[in-house]
């Protein structure tokens, strides 16, 4: 392998920062204060990360990786949960909907053998899908919050006609569904064309034959479809009715 | 006498400020009421709560002998059907408006039934596949009343709806409620500013700075 990024070289590429804290102080963008503060959670959580994932991968324990899953869905939850501001439950409905989107995701791959039930497998892998589902939830949370804001008039005439509350909401909830899918399918469209995407980039940087390189992605587009579709519908369901109160009228 | 619906006391508030003082009001079964007052009165807000739209925040109203928490209100709003002050159509035709009532009964549409309604207020069988972004405000307005009545309510709550309508039109909404009144039963609470449907009123009530003042 040609790996070769060692302390001092990246001791040296820490110049690129300088680069971004510059501009920021000569266009006055304010920014430098939350350069050197980005900079600095980076190097100091991924430094931890990588520890951590060394340990890991060594002792190679069941417990231990589940473990690791767990807090990255956690994580994971938490974060779309502060995409869904005013949705009540958005943190269990996140860690439900990325609990299931992720499970049955990395389930299907490891039986169909397309990855081990090995740490140094699983972790990114669950890393990758639950990061995507977040996202797509993300979207979804905020596609509901903005039309049952629009579209506020028509959801109460459907109420008025009777309308259960699926009926008065399901435009909506299939438009944030969409709406969490969509980048999933805009990329796998333009997948290899416009960016070679982390894992192939990955897999190719540390010298892997392209071709065998491909295969992972590939794998990575399909769990990344399960995912994020998994992901919206099970949180748009479950979203949908808390903008409704106990008496079935809008809040 | 024997009333369909029945308020007492009814109050409504949102934070300090109070907009229905008190309502005592008794709807007798098959009544054809107008609703009049100055803008901003507590009209709307009123048969809001009548049709379980927003809940009154004290007193008590009692529909077909039951109190109104009593009822789903799914299946309260099915038989008090209010309809809004300038509607707004949704979908992208005058058949996905028309459709709706259907659709959440689990029923396909009855286009026969449609037609017919169509007619009634004077708009054509060709207006039910037009995108609404096409429709006049009068036709908009009367494409939303439809909406309430393919499957009769006891109860028509109208709010403003001949406000978009010329004379012309007006008369035949008017005589089209009279119609459903008459002869369907359907009790009906108008509410409307216009003097000449005002001097027309079988039953006449007013609510006035959220206080509600009812003649004979
Ligand atoms: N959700 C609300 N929040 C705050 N104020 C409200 C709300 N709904 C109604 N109001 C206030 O209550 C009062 C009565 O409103 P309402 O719409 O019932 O009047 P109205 O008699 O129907 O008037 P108009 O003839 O103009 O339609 C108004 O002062 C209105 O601003
Ligand atoms: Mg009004």
């Amino acid at each position: 392998m040609n790996l070769a990024a060692n302390n001092t070289s990246l001791f040296l590429a820490a110049m690129l920062v300088l680069v971004a804290l510059g501009i920021s102080l000569w266009q006055k963008l304010g920014l430098d204060r939350d350069i050197v503060i980005g900079v600095v959670r980076a190097v100091v959580q991924l430094f931890i990360v990588g520890y951590l994932l060394k340990y890991i991968f060594r002792v190679n324990n069941l417990w231990l990786t589940l473990a690791m899953i767990g807090f990255i869905i956690f994580n994971a939850a938490w974060n779309a949960k502060k995409r869904g501001p005013g949705i009540d439950h958005a943190l269990a409905i996140s860690l439900l909907a990325i609990f299931v989107s992720t499970g049955v995701t990395l389930g299907v791959l490891v039986l169909s053998g397309a990855i081990k039930f090995v740490p140094s497998q699983m972790i990114p892998i669950s890393g990758m899908i639950a990061s995507n589902s977040m996202v797509a939830i993300g979207l979804a949370y905020r596609s509901l919050n903005s039309q049952f804001h629009d579209q506020r008039q028509g959801v109460l005439e459907r109420l008025a006609l009777g309308a259960g509350l699926l009926d008065a909401s399901i435009a909506i909830v299939r438009e944030a569904i969409r709406t969490g899918m969509s980048p999933t399918i805009d990329s796998a469209k333009t997948v290899g064309l416009v960016s070679l995407p982390g894992m192939m980039s990955g897999l190719i940087f540390a010298g892997v034959d392209p071709v065998r390189a491909i295969r992972y992605q590939i794998m990575v587009t399909f769990m990344l479809l399960s995912a994020t579709s998994l992901g919206s519908i099970i949180a748009c369901y479950l979203a949908y009715r808390n903008f409704y109160n106990e008496q079935k009228q809008l809040k | 006498m024997n009333s369909l619906i029945s308020l007492e006391k009814v109050n409504y508030q949102i934070a300090d400020q109070h907009i229905l003082h008190d309502v005592d009001w008794q709807i007798p079964a098959g009544a054809h009421i107008t609703l009049t007052g100055p803008s901003g009165g507590g009209k709307s807000t009123l048969l809001r709560i009548i049709a379980a739209m927003i809940s009154k925040t004290s007193g008590t109203l009692i529909f077909d002998g039951q109190p109104i928490e009593s009822y789903d209100p799914i299946m309260y709003r099915r038989q008090v059907s209010y309809c809004f002050q300038q509607p707004t159509l949704f979908g992208e035709t005058v058949a996905d408006n028309l459709a709706f009532p259907y659709q959440i009964r689990k029923q396909v549409m009855d286009t026969q039934r449609v037609v017919t309604a169509l007619n009634n207020v004077g708009l054509s069988e060709r207006t039910l596949h037009q995108p609404i972004i096409e429709l006049s405000g009068g036709e908009r307005q009367r494409v939303a009343l439809i909406r309430n009545i393919l499957f009769l309510p006891k109860v028509l709550l109208l709010d403003e709806v001949t406000a978009g309508l010329d004379e012309n039109n007006k008369q035949i909404v008017h005589a089209w409620l009279r119609q459903l009144n008459e002869h369907d039963h359907v009790t009906t609470i108008m509410i409307t500013h216009d003097a000449t449907e005002i001097a027309a009123a079988d039953q006449l009530a007013k609510v006035v700075a959220g206080r509600l003042e009812v003649h004979a």
